[in-house]
């Protein structure tokens, strides 16, 4: 099993879920974040005073998939987060020791 | 290149409309110069009738008038509501999350105390005659003594005058809150009002409204451009220093927390403006109405002056540039909004919002003072540019109600630039001294670790935000 964490831009993660959804992704976990990578932040002007906004606001996506599902999930994302322009994100993968269902007791792939 | 193209028609548009209004003005003047000489000859026939009237005139003096009177109690509810939510709303979104509360307070009760002092002893101060008429006035309507439902001033009650010119007093101390935003001590914040509400409000409002020297000097300030927006810019301006930076300043991001707020407090301030501006005017008349168009388009050339400004110099045009652009332009066309016509008010809140846009990004940086909120750099500074540019702008060639008896361009602008330098020196060492004693005795500033952690939670025991 294999857990993918993704960062994405925020107005994407529709399209993303409809990706993951059609290639039988069971649930995701959603998180608002923020964070800067080389699209680096921005500056606002307020009356003269400048700040820079180091940090951009980002949606992190989380999602735990058999190993077999994992290249596709990996495309999946890939394609649905696109927008060519910098900023579009990165996946992350990570090996996958134990899952559980609390409701069930179910373990491992029965669990995803 | 796209953007050096869209610079340049902006500049082109900008110079075409400057075009157009001299023409217009230059087309004005024909106008006016022929009604004049139809004027003239209408009063040469009417001369012997003339007589007549005037004995019915005096008497009719002190009669109250419903309609005036009407018009100024809604012009005074229009003032209040300048202050709150207007102002308070304004400076509550231009300050950081941890200090909205403090900022509406401070706003809130200040308009309060000082509505109290007015009753006690300000309106006496301020209009009263006393032993030394030429600066402040005397204490005989204390407690406003004397005063009853049937007193008149004017052709309204003077109950109402009374109020209204309470709302003066309390909005201009709850303007220089600005300065202070984010790290004054509350209790010191109300002692310094009060006492400057006393030794400096009211004098200045005596010798300009009071019959005092800046009045009897001939200067020009309809609706407060002295007595209330330099008075305040200048105090704050004394205050910002004295008092010294927010920790943080310059290193830290202090951006605004919520514009909305901002836009929504300018919004309420522009409206409220007509009941300031117009109601000065103590009547529902002609010169109401010129009152009304002047404040109105001096507000939208201040936005567009300040908006303008920003996208040439910056590439972006901004919401609290257009709010603070109307701002300045309302501040301009406060003292010259009886005076000029709608022509020159359109120039000078255009010229009134360039000058405040140069303050605050270029003057408060070089001159490295913190005034939080841009007191000094929109109030004081447009306010400045309006008390001197309508000696100019009221020339009768200019579209103005032209110079009283014995006065030039010249000599207006003269007494015009020494009434503000009265106000400067009475309000600016004034000032200086009460925030000195305040400091050594109560101290003006809250602790270190208060202002870190902000004022709503430790000054206040609240917060306007759960998460």
């Amino acid at each position: 099993m294999k857990f993918v964490t993704a960062i994405i831009k925020p107005f994407k993660l529709d399209e993303v879920r409809e990706a993951l959804s059609e290639i039988g992704v069971q649930g995701i976990t959603v998180t608002e974040v923020k964070g800067f990578g080389r699209q680096k932040g921005h500056t606002e002007l307020y009356r003269g005073a400048e700040y820079v906004i180091d940090f951009l606001p980002k949606v992190k996506l989380e999602v735990a998939v058999s190993t077999k599902l994992l290249k596709k999930v990996i495309e999946a994302i890939e394609k649905s987060a696109a927008t060519g322009k910098i900023g579009d994100g990165k996946v992350f993968v990570m090996d996958l020791e134990e899952v559980k269902r609390i409701r069930t007791g179910e373990t491992g792939e029965d669990a995803l | 290149m796209k953007k050096l193209l869209s610079k340049m028609s902006l500049i082109g548009l900008m110079s075409l409309m400057l075009l157009g209004f001299s023409e217009i003005s230059m087309a004005n003047d024909a106008v006016n110069f022929n009604n004049d000489a139809l004027w003239q000859s209408t009063i040469v026939a009417d001369n012997t009738l003339e007589v007549a009237p005037m004995v019915e005139e005096v008497s009719e003096e002190s009669i109250l008038d419903s309609g005036d009177t009407a018009w100024m109690i809604v012009a005074t509810i229009l003032v209040l509501v300048m202050a709150i939510p207007g102002l308070a709303l304004f400076y509550g979104g231009l300050v950081r999350s941890k200090n909205i509360l403090s900022v509406l307070m401070q706003v809130f009760v200040t308009f309060s105390m000082m509505s109290v002092i007015w009753v006690l002893w300000g309106y006496s101060l301020a209009f009263s005659e006393g032993p030394y008429n030429d600066y402040v006035g005397g204490l005989s309507l204390a407690f406003l003594s004397g005063i009853t439902g049937d007193s008149i001033s004017g052709t309204i009650p003077e109950f109402v005058f009374v109020t209204f010119q309470l709302t003066f007093f309390a909005l201009t101390p709850a303007l220089i809150v600005g300065a202070f935003a984010e790290r004054i001590k509350f209790s010191s914040l109300l002692v310094f009002l009060a006492a400057w509400g006393t030794l400096v409000y009211t004098p200045i409002c005596h010798m300009v409204w009071g019959g005092g020297i800046i009045s009897q000097m001939g200067a020009v300030d309809f609706a407060g451009g002295t007595v209330v927006h330099i008075n305040a810019g200048i105090a704050s301006f004394v205050g910002a220093i004295v008092l010294g930076k927010r920790i943080g300043y310059g290193k830290e991001s202090m951006a605004p927390h919520n514009l909305p707020f901002t836009m929504i407090g300018a919004s309420l301030l522009w409206a409220g403006w007509f009941g300031f501006n117009v109601g000065s005017e103590l009547a529902a008349d002609g010169t109401a109405g010129l009152v009304m168009i002047n404040t109105q388009v001096a507000a939208a050339a201040g936005v567009l002056g300040w908006i303008v400004m920003e996208w040439i110099a910056k590439g972006k045009p901004s919401m609290l540039g257009g709010a603070s652009g109307a701002i300045a332009g309302l501040v301009a066309i406060t003292p010259a909004c009886a005076v000029v016509g709608p022509l020159g008010a359109i120039i000078l809140g255009i010229i009134a919002s360039i000058i405040a846009y140069w303050a605050v990004t270029s003057l408060k940086i070089a001159l490295g003072y913190d005034d939080s909120l841009d007191v000094f750099g929109i109030h004081g500074v447009a306010g400045i540019v309006g008390a001197l540019g309508l000696a100019v702008l009221m020339s009768s060639q200019l579209g103005g109600t032209g110079y009283g008896d014995g006065m030039s361009m010249m000599s207006q602008f003269i007494v015009q630039a020494k009434s503000i330098g009265i106000t400067v020196v009475w309000c600016g060492v004034i000032s200086y001294i009460l925030f000195k004693i305040i400091d050594a005795t109560m101290g003006l500033r809250v602790s270190e670790e208060d202002e870190r952690t902000g004022l709503d939670s430790t000054s206040h025991g609240e917060t306007a935000y759960r998460t």
